[in-house]
C-alpha cells in the first residue's frame, strides 16, 4: 500500500523526507509540497504516515483487496505512547479503531545496559531466543510454538 | 532615511499618479493571479467537494455560533500567530516574514497614497514601519532561504540551488533588499529603485506561476480542518483518546495492561531532536 501526500494538508516541513527509509519522499519543485517520487519502490514502512505532523499522507490500498474508496488512517502520538489507526470501508458501514502502545516507558528512558547484563550461557548461547525476547514475545506461559507443538509437519512442494 | 518617506522624495522625479497607479496594478494582478491559480489548480471546487464530503461522515453538526467560535481562534492561532506550523523556527520565520510584509505593503501604500510628496510631510512613524517591516522581512526571508527552507534542511541541496517553487521566496527577498538598499542609498531613480521595481513586479505578477496565493487558501483550510474535528468526522482520522477513561480501558485492553491505568507522560519521542544526517 504505497503512500500518497494530501497536497492541501503538507505544509512541505520534510519531515517525511527525513524518515523515509527508502528515500522516495520527496519535495516537489513547483508546489514545495511532499510528494511520493516513486510507489512501487515503497515498502510500505508507513514511517512517513506516522511521522508527518499534519497527517498529510495516506496510504493507498491494492485494488484487490482494498478497492478504491477506503481509508487506512493512523495517528502515533508520540507524547502518549499511543498509536491509534481507523480503517473505513468504502461503503462507510464498517468503521474500525484501534488503539495500541508504542512504549510503556517515557522516550529515551529505558536504554538496555549490555555492559552490565551476565555473558550469556552456553544454553543461551545455543538458543534460538534472542536476548530478552522471550519477556516480551511470549504469548503464555508454555514452550515455543512450533510446527510439531501445533502437530504440523512441513510438507515438500507447493500445496494450498 | 530610514525616518523619511523614499516616495515623497522620488515624486520629484515621477509623477505621484505614475506611483499610485503602479499600486493599483499590482492589487489588480495580484488579484488576477488568485484567481487564475484557482481555475488551474481547481483548488476551490477541490475544497468544497472535500467540504461535502467530510459532511458525511460528520458525527454530528456544528451550530453556527460554534463556527463563529472556531472561525474566532483560526484567526488568533493560524492566521495572525501561524499556529499551524508543527517547528518553532519555521513559525517564526514566517512570523517575520508574514508581518514583515504586511508592515512593508501597507505603509508602501499610506505613504503613496496619502503622503506622496514632500508638500505633505509622512508621520515620522510611516517610515520607520516600511523599513522595520523590510527588514523583518529580510531577516525571516534570509533565514527561512538559507538554513529552514526545506530544500536546504531535509533534501541536504545547497541554498543557492534554486527552482521555479522558490519564485515567492525570491522575489520577497529581493523587493524587500533592494528597496533598503535604495532608501538606504539616498533614494531617487537609481539602478536600486529599478531593482526593487523590477523584483515587486515580479512577487505580484507572478501570482499564478509561485505561492503567492497561499495567504488566501491557507485560512479556508485550517478553518475546514478544525470543522472537522469538531464535528467528529476528523478527516478519518481515528479519535482522540483519553488514556485514563475506564471506557478506552474497556475497548482497549492492551493500554491498562502495558501501559498501566494513568500512562506517564512520555515525552517527545523522535521530536526531540531534529535528523542531523547532512
Amino acid at each position: 500500500m504505497p503512500t500518497f501526500v494530501y497536497m492541501t494538508r503538507c505544509d512541505g516541513c520534510g519531515q517525511c523526507v527525513d524518515i523515509c527509509p527508502s528515500d522516495i519522499m520527496h519535495i516537489d519543485k513547483t508546489l514545495r509540497r511532499a510528494y511520493n517520487i516513486e510507489p512501487s519502490m515503497c515498502w510500505e514502512c508507513y514511517s512517513c504516515v506516522k511521522a508527518c505532523p499534519h497527517h498529510a499522507i495516506d496510504v493507498r490500498g491494492y485494488a484487490d483487496f482494498a478497492p478504491l474508496g477506503h481509508s487506512v488512517r493512523v495517528d502515533r502520538d508520540e507524547e502518549k505512547g499511543t498509536i491509534a489507526w481507523r480503517i473505513k470501508f468504502r461503503n462507510g458501514k464498517k468503521d474500525m479503531e484501534l488503539l495500541a502502545p508504542i512504549t510503556t516507558k517515557p522516550w529515551g528512558t529505558a536504554i538496555p545496559q549490555l555492559a552490565n547484563e551476565p555473558a550469556p550461557s552456553k544454553e543461551m548461547r545455543n538458543s534460538e531466543l534472542l536476548f530478552n525476547e522471550p519477556k516480551y514475545v511470549r504469548m503464555d506461559g508454555g514452550d515455543l510454538h512450533t510446527l510439531e507443538s501445533n502437530g504440523l509437519k512441513l510438507k515438500a512442494g507447493v500445496y494450498y | 532615511m530610514f525616518m523619511s518617506n523614499p516616495f515623497a522624495e522620488l515624486s520629484a522625479s515621477i509623477p505621484t499618479i505614475v506611483m499610485q497607479g503602479y499600486i493599483v496594478l499590482m492589487v489588480l494582478l495580484v488579484m488576477g493571479g488568485t484567481i487564475l491559480d484557482m481555475m488551474h489548480k481547481k483548488s476551490a471546487q477541490y475544497f468544497f467537494e472535500n467540504a461535502k464530503k467530510a459532511q458525511k461522515s460528520a458525527k454530528r453538526s456544528v451550530s453556527a455560533g460554534e463556527k463563529a467560535s472556531i472561525a474566532a481562534t483560526v484567526l488568533v492561532n493560524e492566521i495572525l500567530t501561524s499556529g499551524e506550523f508543527n517547528n518553532t523556527r519555521r513559525r517564526l520565520s514566517h512570523l517575520l516574514t508574514m508581518w514583515g510584509t504586511i508592515i512593508f505593503i501597507v505603509t508602501t501604500a499610506i505613504m503613496i497614497f496619502g503622503y506622496p510628496t514632500p508638500a505633505t510631510p509622512t508621520p515620522a512613524l510611516l517610515p520607520q514601519l516600511w523599513h522595520i517591516g523590510a527588514l523583518m522581512l529580510a531577516v525571516g526571508g534570509y533565514w527561512f532561504w538559507l538554513f529552514i527552507r526545506v530544500d536546504v534542511s531535509a533534501e541536504g541541496l545547497p541554498w543557492f540551488r534554486f527552482e521555479r517553487a522558490d519564485l515567492f521566496i525570491l522575489s520577497l527577498l529581493a523587493t524587500s533588499t533592494f528597496a533598503l538598499i535604495w532608501s538606504f542609498t539616498g533614494g531617487g531613480l537609481t539602478l536600486f529603485f529599478a531593482l526593487f521595481v523590477l523584483s515587486s513586479t515580479v512577487l505580484f505578477g507572478g501570482v499564478y506561476f509561485s505561492k503567492f496565493a497561499h495567504m488566501f487558501f491557507k485560512p479556508a483550510a485550517a478553518f475546514q480542518k478544525r470543522v472537522t474535528h469538531a464535528d467528529g468526522s476528523r478527516e478519518n482520522l481515528p479519535a482522540e483518546y483519553d488514556l485514563t477513561d475506564p471506557a478506552v480501558h474497556a475497548k482497549f485492553p492492551d493500554i491498562p495492561e502495558y501501559m498501566g491505568k494513568n500512562p506517564a507522560y512520555m515525552g517527545l519521542g523522535i521530536k526531540r531532536e531534529s535528523a542531523k544526517h547532512y
